[in-house]
């Protein structure tokens, strides 16, 4: 088991056609993922890396049954291509790409709770989601990933890779790797991934990588006392930042009290997570910390 | 990007929204005289055009009562430096100072338009304690905040608006006059894109509501439609910023003295991290993009070596889709280019990483090379120090 994806899940991309898309797309067919075709307005009827290419999203889940869609559409248009999946009945959405302004995601959020209750969306700005072995949607290089029984869940993009490499050298594999993003206004937050985690059985283990800003790990903290068991790991970037400027990501800013390294890690410690302070000690600390069952 | 409070004064002038009679912004004390002729009847208050809050407590806003006293207000504070709560221990040069006729003020309000990140959407936040910091009244009289969440398509419905003046205790007589300027204010933040709008005070004067004071922050995400927005200088960010902005290098300028060159923003904070784990103290936060190539690389270098602090640079990419191989060769290409003054310690890790650091190794450049994040940091550290 995993979260998210599988084997079985069949994948459209949006924005198939261009250089991102493309590129991206062609790694995730060659990792073995099942990308059964794709979206650009204009080219359908095509064929793209030996894939139907479709006009529309809602043409092509009825043509590819797809259920998966995958978002490298430029920023301007990247939210309206995520209330057509979800109109389309596309139940993940996977938006990589990154400067949507806030807006946009407020009202594709919004459109999506009232005309599409189904779809989940992760991201944008995020790397995407991988279940080694078996599926990848996403940009990550997939070769560092290694099927086992870490449920890895962070709003960074080569922080995670980081992780991910050093729990794989360590010879601890990943259940599923979740990248949220790094935006304001997240499809799916922390909270909603690691209650994934929580009920999947192949996931013994939990590794959350947060940043500085608002409050998603705070919130994470009070969902991980109330209600989970598994062990977490949390590692928080931004200790050294300073307060009231942006690090690169748009929800990357410590805005008065809120959102501070020191509060993140004050609220996930209380509520029982290992606090990893070292980011290079990530893997080593899993490993000293965790045993699993099945190996 | 944050807006001068002038610049958003204009903005909510041309909607329309009352605000004390406007005398102009100035940029030297003798420009005053021709203010005070203009705008006959005091008071006037003058204030500073720095893009901080706490101006009033660190003396950037001032009410003067004669015309002596205007002119002398002008000409203490214009290049006045500045410290408020908000500049963390920097200060800021006050080169603009905007002159306003005083108004009556019978009551101040407090009123916002912001995103909150928890429920997905904007929210007005409001209260009958205006005046005050709105963390200070978080703090200390939480009850008296409203907030009140937004549809991010209809913004502010009127209905909604005249609820929210009965919450706030608007007199009777001055229920439409709050409720044109908060549903003009909310529509202004939806269709202009912003991440930040608050009005501190909205006062209630005899003639209804006025707004005293406006800050606007911009969403930059959305600067490619409104290029009102999109062609105004950042004066915030430093020139080094400005440039790294260009060519699509996220740059942060900080105290320290070890350069940072980063793929990815969440590692370059973690490598920041690293550094200052270890001993050390960063110069700056930069993310060369997941699109990093020779060129990239060559841009970044040239702008953390603008900063004069810097003692050592340290090089930490995680090959992902970018190839470690490109990288050194990017990094061997501009070292052939310019003259490096100060020692570089490079960890490649991912994709192509050992045909990286080969190509590194057998050049026979001078390098530090490194295998892990820990080690490389160890090694800046000691670098700076002069220890290797």
């Amino acid at each position: 088991m995993s979260i998210l994806l599988n084997k079985d899940s069949r994948i459209i991309v949006q924005g198939f056609t261009g250089s991102a898309g493309s590129f991206h797309a062609g790694k995730c067919i060659e990792y073995g993922s099942q990308i059964v075709g794709g979206v650009t307005p204009g080219r359908g009827g095509t064929t793209h890396l030996d894939r139907p290419v479709f006009n529309t999203v809602e043409e092509a889940v009825k043509k590819t049954a797809a259920n998966v869609s995958l978002i490298f559409v430029p920023a301007p248009a990247a939210a309206d291509s995520v209330m057509e999946a979800g109109k389309a009945g596309i139940s993940l959405i996977i938006c990589i790409t990154e400067g949507i302004p806030v807006l946009d995601m407020a009202k594709a959020k919004q459109f999506l709770k009232t005309h599409a209750p189904q779809a989940r969306l992760i991201g944008p700005n995020c790397p995407g989601v991988i279940t080694p072995d078996e599926c990848k949607a996403g940009i990550m290089p997939g070769y560092i990933h290694k099927k086992g029984p870490i449920g890895l869940v962070s709003r960074s993009g080569t922080l995670t890779y980081e992780a991910v490499h050093q729990l794989s050298q360590k010879g601890l594999g990943q259940s599923t790797v979740v990248g949220i993003g790094g935006d304001p206004i997240p499809g799916s937050s922390f909270v909603d991934i690691l209650d994934l985690f929580e009920r999947d059985p192949q996931t013994e283990a939990i590794v959350m990588i947060g940043e500085i800003g608002g409050s998603a790990e705070e919130d994470a903290a009070a969902f991980y006392k109330a209600r989970m068991k598994k062990p977490l790991f949390i590692f928080i970037a931004g200790k050294s930042a300073p307060p009231g400027r942006r690090m690169g990501h748009a929800g990357a800013i410590v805005e008065g009290s809120a959102g501070t390294h020191a509060s993140k890690i004050e609220a996930l410690k209380s509520a029982g997570a290992t606090v990893i302070e070292n980011l290079s000690e990530i893997g080593s600390t899993v490993a000293r910390n965790f045993k699993p069952v099945v190996a | 990007m944050k807006l001068l409070e002038y610049e958003g004064k204009e903005i909510f002038r041309s909607l329309k929204v009352p605000l004390p009679e406007f005398g102009g912004v100035i940029d030297k004390p003798a420009q005053i005289n021709s203010i005070l002729k203009r705008l006959k009847k005091g008071p006037w208050v003058l204030k500073a055009q720095v893009l901080a809050g706490g101006r009033g407590k660190a003396g950037g806003v001032k009410l003067a009562k004669t015309p002596a006293e205007a002119r002398a207000f002008a000409k203490a504070m214009i290049g006045m430096k500045m410290a408020t709560h908000q500049t963390h221990g920097q200060t800021l040069k006050v080169e603009q100072v905007l002159v306003e006729q005083g108004v009556k003020i019978e009551k101040e309000f407090y009123f916002s338009v912001a995103i909150d990140r928890k429920i997905g959407s904007p929210v007005v936040i409001a209260s009958s304690q205006g005046g005050v910091e709105i963390e200070t009244l978080a703090a200390e009289h939480p009850e008296q905040i409203i907030k009140k969440p937004l549809d991010p398509v209809f913004g502010l419905l009127p209905f909604a608006a005249r609820a929210l003046a009965f919450e706030l205790g608007v007199p009777a007589g001055h229920i439409a006059s709050f409720s044109q300027v908060a549903t003009t204010l909310v529509k202004l933040f939806i269709d202009k894109d912003m991440s930040l709008l608050e009005v501190n005070p909205l006062v209630l004067t005899p003639k209804g509501f006025v707004a005293l004071d406006a800050k606007i922050v911009t969403d930059d995400n959305a600067l490619f439609r409104h290029t009102d927005f999109s062609k105004r200088v950042d004066i915030e960010a430093s020139p080094a910023e400005r440039e790294a902005k260009k060519h699509d290098i996220s740059y942060v300028g900080l105290d320290g003295n070890i350069g940072c060159m980063v793929n990815g923003a969440g590692l370059a904070m973690g490598t920041m991290d690293t550094i200052a784990l270890a001993g050390g103290s960063p110069a700056n936060f930069l993310d060369v993009g997941g699109a990093a190539n020779q060129e990239r690389v060559e841009r970044a270098f040239k702008i953390i070596l603008k900063d004069p602090k810097v003692k050592t640079i340290l090089v930490n990419i995680f090959g992902g889709i970018v190839r470690c191989d490109m990288i050194a060769e990017g990094i061997l290409a501009v070292l052939k280019k310019m003259k490096l003054q100060v020692p570089l310690v490079v960890r490649l890790e991912g994709t192509n990483s050992e045909k990286g650091r080969e190509i590194l190794d057998r050049s026979g450049t001078r390098l530090i090379t490194a295998s892990s994040l820990w080690e490389a940091a160890q090694k800046s550290v000691a670098a700076t120090g002069g220890k290797i």
